[in-house]
């Protein structure tokens, strides 16, 4: 690690958008699951308001945040490769307990090696998604009968249920994983302030180009 | 329990006014006494085994209290709109007590505080029955037999013309702040459900009555009676053992505003308890809400041959009555020929339940069930079944793929870090 650079990842936006996701889906979790009936916290029916809340909070970020993809170009960073996938799935197996480099080190144009852009893909276009939609059939239950459906809660709330358990276990193995970086916080502090410390910036030949 | 045979006590409730024999027409109207509903004096006061009749001259019931013939210009005179005492006179004491049969209608309700009833308390909406209970030539509104709640939601200018009341007639379906999610319940759980949160907040109601052990006697050869704590009796010789309670939380169950009666004529199957009212009502039918009751348990006379329930002549001069001799085959057979029914001779008691709709003492709204009431492992609504209710259901398999993937993760993790830990101290 001798010739360290400092490059400019996140944007304030990005910075933003990543932060206030984590806080809502952090509180969507812990609502919901007292919602669920796991624990008493805040009282069944704050834990209800704050919960649909967050769930208005976060479509509406959500939209932006396409948006914002969409403009800026920032949703090539999520187009999925299988290129050095199995590299970096090895790596996290057996190479870093070895104190092997990272098979794929972060530039400015490539944020996230292969396994991250396949986890976040699935994350932002089917978890968040199915989250949201289950939700809101959910949230709009009373209003069913208007329109004709004839469908029991049952299913929709267990769908619901287990989207949120899939999101308490990304949720844990991807703060785990902000660990991984050359130090313990270096990860997080560069969410922080958008600047990644990394050993190369070089391009990678599996990059996509534009 | 039934009305033939004991005809002079209970037509002192059950319009009969002048009851004599069974030739009396109870549709005819001018048996119908005006005066309980509507005199104002609270002197008119009827004998309770006179067959609906006022004494001419004092007379006591039972050795005790004394009844002294009304003073019929002043009674005459208060003619006016009934109020609570009249309708209390009857509503409150059905059943031969205050509180033993409805556990929402009882004599606390003559000076209700707000606390017990928001709308018949004078520090609430100074309401009379009668404010609810709209008349069109005397047919009061009320729940009728076979007949649903409210067979259509209506608006508050309908309600002036029609003679059927309900919560939402005056609050409307959206009585709650907008945006609250009770008004979302109002279309699966009724008013009464939420805003009656306890019965008999009062007084005690009778919650059982167990008519097989009547007929012990003390040592004057008199019924026995004996007093529990709530100050009422908890064993009358003439009628059995009772179990008196205050503040009952309610059962709840979907009702569409019907009832249908066991009638003494249908078989019974025994083996789990008879329910001589079954509330209609379900789920999936649109005009069912989820509504409170009192259920009144005890222990009733059935034919173990005819397979029926019995109804036994309790009061009268002759000796089969029950209460003149004490001899349940007797009375049993003379209650049944008054129904021209057959009796077998066999008989024994059997457990019973009566569903009682819970309707009055509606409690200010910041007494109202909150969420957790419901939502909830052990809520009040654990025995309705067949619906998703969120906090309370769970799919027991889902829950445990979730928490074994949350906890495995999180051993994984740890594991993984562990090992990174160590392995980096190894080569130093
Ligand atoms: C003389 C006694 C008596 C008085 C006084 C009386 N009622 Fe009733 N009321 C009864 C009886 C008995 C029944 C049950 C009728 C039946 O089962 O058919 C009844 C039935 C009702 C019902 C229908 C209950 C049901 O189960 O459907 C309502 C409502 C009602 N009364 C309201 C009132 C109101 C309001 C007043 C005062 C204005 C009043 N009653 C005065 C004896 C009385
Ligand atoms: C706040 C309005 C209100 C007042 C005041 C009121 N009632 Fe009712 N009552 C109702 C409603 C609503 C029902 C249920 C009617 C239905 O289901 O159609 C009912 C039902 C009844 C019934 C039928 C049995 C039952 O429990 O469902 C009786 C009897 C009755 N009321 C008597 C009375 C008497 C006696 C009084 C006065 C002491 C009274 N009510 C005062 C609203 C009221
Ligand atoms: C005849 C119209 C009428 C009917 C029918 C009626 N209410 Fe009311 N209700 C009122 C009025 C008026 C008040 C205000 C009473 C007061 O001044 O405190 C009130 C008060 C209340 C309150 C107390 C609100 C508070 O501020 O805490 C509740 C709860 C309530 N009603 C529920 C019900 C339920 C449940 C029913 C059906 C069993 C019902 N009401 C039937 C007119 C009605
Ligand atoms: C899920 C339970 C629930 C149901 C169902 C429900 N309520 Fe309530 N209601 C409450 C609670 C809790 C409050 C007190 C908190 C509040 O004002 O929102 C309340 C408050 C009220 C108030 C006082 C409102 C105020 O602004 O002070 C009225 C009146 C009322 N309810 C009437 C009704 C009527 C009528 C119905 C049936 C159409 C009904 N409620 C159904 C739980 C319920
Ligand atoms: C009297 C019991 C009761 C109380 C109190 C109660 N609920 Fe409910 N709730 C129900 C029932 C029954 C259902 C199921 C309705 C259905 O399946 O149609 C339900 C359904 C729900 C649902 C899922 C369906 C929907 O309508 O969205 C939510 C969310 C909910 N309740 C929230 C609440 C909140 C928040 C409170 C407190 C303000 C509350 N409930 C209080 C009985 C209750």
């Amino acid at each position: 690690m001798e010739k360290n650079e400092c490059i400019y990842l996140y944007t304030r936006f990005e910075r933003f958008w990543h932060w206030a996701q984590a806080l809502l889906v952090l509180i969507l979790i812990l609502t919901g699951l007292e919602i669920h009936g796991t624990y008493s916290l805040l009282g069944f029916e704050t834990a209800f308001s704050v919960h649909n809340f967050c769930a208005w909070t976060w479509l509406v970020l959500y939209v932006f945040i396409l948006f914002w993809m969409a403009i800026t170009e920032e949703w090539k960073q999520y187009i999925p490769t299988f290129q050095k996938l199995f590299a970096v799935m090895w790596y996290y197996v057996y190479g870093i307990f070895k104190g092997d480099p990272h098979p794929v080190p972060k530039t400015a144009r490539v944020k996230h090696n292969p396994l991250q852009r396949l986890t976040y893909l699935g994350i932002v276009s089917f978890l968040v998604p199915f989250q949201l939609i289950t939700g809101y059939l959910y949230y709009y239950y009373n209003a069913w009968p208007q329109l004709g459906w004839d469908w029991a809660l049952r299913p929709v709330a267990l769908l619901h249920t287990a989207g949120g358990f899939a999101m308490l276990v990304f949720l844990i193995v991807h703060v785990y994983m902000t660990t991984t970086g050359h130090s313990l916080s270096a990860h997080i502090k560069s969410m922080f302030t958008g600047w990644e410390e990394v050993e190369d910036t070089a391009g990678h030949e599996w990059e996509v180009k534009s | 329990m039934n009305i033939k045979g004991n005809e002079a006590r209970c037509t002192s409730c059950h319009a009969g006014y002048g009851w004599k024999d069974d030739s009396f027409d109870f549709s005819d109207e001018t048996k119908i006494d005006c005066l309980v509903c509507h005199e104002q004096t609270g002197t008119y006061k009827k004998f309770p085994s006179g067959a609906g009749h006022p004494v001419s001259e004092p007379k006591k019931f039972s050795g005790k209290e004394m009844f002294y013939p009304p003073d019929w210009n002043r009674v005459a005179q208060s003619v006016g709109r009934p109020q609570i005492e009249n309708c209390g006179i009857c509503h409150f004491y059905g059943g031969g007590g205050d509180g033993v049969k409805h556990g929402d209608l009882d004599s606390s309700l003559f000076h209700a505080s707000r606390d017990l009833d928001v709308h018949m308390s004078p520090e609430g909406g100074g309401f009379t029955c009668t404010r609810c209970h709209t008349t069109k030539a005397h047919f009061i509104a009320g729940r009728c037999y076979k007949k649903p709640a409210f067979t259509e939601r209506k608006s508050l200018i309908d309600d002036d013309m029609v003679e059927r009341i309900a919560c939402v007639s005056c609050h409307t379906e959206t009585p709650h702040e907008p945006g609250s999610k009770r008004n979302d319940h109002t279309d699966k759980v009724a008013c009464q459900s939420c805003h009656i949160p306890e019965f008999a907040r009062q007084n005690p109601t009778k919650m059982y009555w167990d008519w097989s052990t009547a007929g012990r006697m003390n040592e004057n050869g008199k019924p026995l009676v004996k007093k529990g704590d709530l100050g009422k009796a908890v064993y009358h010789g003439k009628k059995g053992s009772f179990r008196w309670e205050n503040n009952v939380v309610p059962e709840y169950f979907w009702f569409n505003g019907t009832m249908e009666y066991k009638l003494l004529t249908d078989t019974v199957d025994p083996s789990e308890s008879v329910k001589l009212n079954k509330i209609m009502g379900s789920r999936d039918d649109p005009r069912s809400r989820i509504y409170p009751f009192k259920v009144h348990r005890g222990l009733m006379p059935y034919d173990l041959e005819n397979k029926t329930m019995l109804s036994p002549k309790l009061f009268g001069k002759e000796k089969e009555a029950y209460w003149k001799s004490y001899d349940w085959n007797m009375a049993l057979e003379a209650g049944m020929e008054a129904h021209g029914l057959d009796f077998s001779g066999e008989y024994t008691f059997v457990e019973t339940e009566y569903h009682f709709p819970s309707t009055h003492m509606v409690a200010p709204g910041e007494d109202a069930l909150q969420c957790l009431d419901c939502h909830a492992d052990q809520g009040r609504l654990a025995k309705l079944t067949g619906f998703y209710l969120p906090g309370r259901d769970k799919n027991k398999v889902l829950d445990a793929i979730g928490w074994l993937a949350v906890f495995g993760s999180l051993a994984g993790v740890a594991v993984h870090g562990l090992m990174r830990k160590v392995l980096a101290k190894k080569r130093g």
